[in-house]
């Protein structure tokens, strides 16, 4: 089963600049959570993200569609990055999930990723 | 009479079919179907067989009606393809403990968690639930169908925890089951004081869970903490419904048998070396029912096992217990001065047993006015009935 693990980081959050002791440490905290998640092969994907401020949420409403500047929802912590692993179930997803740094500081949402299966990969009937 | 064969019934189907609602329909189709063969037909020689293997094939219509998570079905449609073992065979308890550990998992919302265990453990209807908790039928429906597809959705795998997870998860489960005992020992703010049949319904879990885990004291220490609070349910109220206090109760309408195993069992646990919130809790609870009167209660015993309770709970409510403690062995100012430091956390704001205990502590002082005050103070906060009905009373007798 896939997970996505929604990262958010507290809004006042400054990350270390490139260069400084801070960024080093931060760098190898990351590296060596999702490392691990690597090496037990569960991990699929992972990046950071740019601020809040440069989101756009969209939605389409009667064919139109509308943008507005910043994230979907105004709240207490920022949606900051994801993680996306391959896990046998839930209790082994919240155990890899507690080891990002980030779930220390911010907190880290679990969702469970609908597979979607396209339709020249269905199976025939 | 199918009460004691739903567990097992449901944890074996929810394996053979890999989903729970699916799972708890079908065993309910076929209790209904026993309902109205077995009279005519006799009762087989393993109910609890034939219950698991019609549920199982009505579970499996269903999928197959359905036409959904088709890999579950193919699964399920080898199994039934496999030679079945001889009628009679029971589930393994490892499926009876992977379907109280899914109800109690920490990802599910804790009101859920209790209900979806009387549920698909315990086989209580929804109406039954629903009444227990105050809460229209309706309400309770949707918060089990919420929980078991957030199981499905969320991928909580049926199976007993892993080794290093297992701690945690129990005290989860433990939680639960002494939830459903308080909720039936004290309802808060129903009419009615106990509610024995969710008294009983622990009472039984515990029992099921000490069988299946026997060398884990803290279960072992659950059921006798609860076996020795439930000796005492009828002398907890008066006959006009009022409560009596444990000082004022009548000693010998208390349940000796149940205090002798719960005191045996406590012992058990404690003996093992490995203590905690539980085992203290069935300790002090075993400080009262050895005493022969209230006065014979050695408090100061009680005070030093709250003393260690609050490594495990450091919570104001156990503090607050403490005090009273303290009060009964060093006196009432010596409580009080723990009292008044604790009283100030906001979580005991709305608790009245706070107001009640410092108000029986000012009116052993003969501080009258401020034991008022504290009395008018825990009825404003309108605990159950009974409960106002014992302060009203306590306030006019001086």
């Amino acid at each position: 089963m896939k997970y996505l693990f929604l990262l958010y980081g507290r809004p006042d959050e400054q990350l270390p600049r490139p260069g400084t002791e801070e960024f080093d440490r931060m760098r190898a905290e990351w590296g060596a959570a999702t490392g691990a998640m690597a090496q037990a092969g569960v991990l699929l994907d992972c990046a950071p993200l740019q601020p809040p401020a440069a989101a756009t949420t969209l939605s389409v409403r009667d064919g139109e569609t509308l943008l507005t500047d910043g994230p979907a929802a105004e709240i207490k912590e920022h949606f900051g990055g994801y993680t996306l692993v391959e896990c046998a179930d839930l209790d082994e997803a919240l155990k890899w999930a507690a080891t990002l740094p980030v779930a220390q500081v911010g907190k880290v949402e679990v969702r469970p990723v609908v597979q979607v299966v396209a339709p020249a990969e269905q199976p025939a009937r | 009479m199918f009460r004691a064969h739903w567990w097992a019934a449901v944890a074996a189907v929810t394996r053979q079919v890999g989903d729970l609602e699916v799972a708890e329909d079908a065993v309910q189709d076929a209790c209904a179907a026993a309902l109205a063969q077995w009279p005519a037909e006799g009762v087989p020689a393993s109910p609890r067989g034939w219950l698991i293997g019609t549920a199982r094939h009505k579970a499996l219509d269903r999928l197959r009606r359905e036409h959904r998570r088709a890999d579950k079905e193919a699964e399920a449609m080898r199994e039934e393809a496999a030679p079945q073992p001889a009628a009679g065979w029971a589930a393994g308890t490892d499926d009876e403990l992977a379907l109280i550990f899914t109800c109690c998992h920490p990802a599910l919302d804790p009101a859920a968690r209790v209900g979806l265990t009387l549920r698909s453990v315990c086989g209580l209807t929804t109406a039954e639930i629903a009444a227990a908790f105050l809460v229209p039928e309706p309400t309770m429906a949707q918060r089990l169908v919420r929980a078991k597809r957030k199981i499905r959705q969320a991928g909580i795998a049926f199976r007993v925890p892993r080794r290093e997870d297992l701690a945690a998860r129990l005290s989860a489960v433990l939680r639960v089951v002494y939830l459903v005992f308080t909720e039936g020992h004290l309802a808060a703010g129903g009419g009615m004081l106990i509610r024995g049949d969710l008294c009983d319904q622990a009472i039984r879990l515990a029992r099921a869970l000490t069988a299946l885990l026997p060398g884990e004291p803290e279960v072992t220490g659950l059921l006798a903490l609860l076996l020795l609070t439930d000796a005492r349910r009828d002398a907890r109220l008066s006959p006009a419904g009022d409560l009596v206090l444990l000082a004022e109760q009548d000693r010998s309408r208390w349940d000796r048998a149940m205090i002798d195993e719960g005191e045996a069992l406590a012992g058990q646990a404690l003996r093992l070396g490995r203590p905690g919130p539980y085992q203290i809790q069935a300790a002090i609870a075993a400080c009262h029912s050895g005493a022969a009167t209230a006065a014979d209660t050695d408090w100061r015993e009680i005070a030093l096992l709250y003393g260690e309770l609050i490594r495990y709970e450091p919570s104001p409510m156990v503090a607050a217990n403490r005090a009273v403690a303290v009060a009964m062995s060093e006196g009432p100012a010596a409580g009080l001065v723990i009292l008044d430091t604790v009283s100030g956390d906001a979580r005991l704001a709305r608790w009245p047993q706070l107001h009640i205990a410092r108000a029986e502590l000012l009116r052993r002082l003969g501080r009258r006015a401020e034991a008022v005050a504290a009395y008018e103070a825990a009825v404003a906060l309108e605990p159950p009935a009974p409960e106002r009905a014992y302060l009203a009373r306590r306030m006019h007798e001086w």
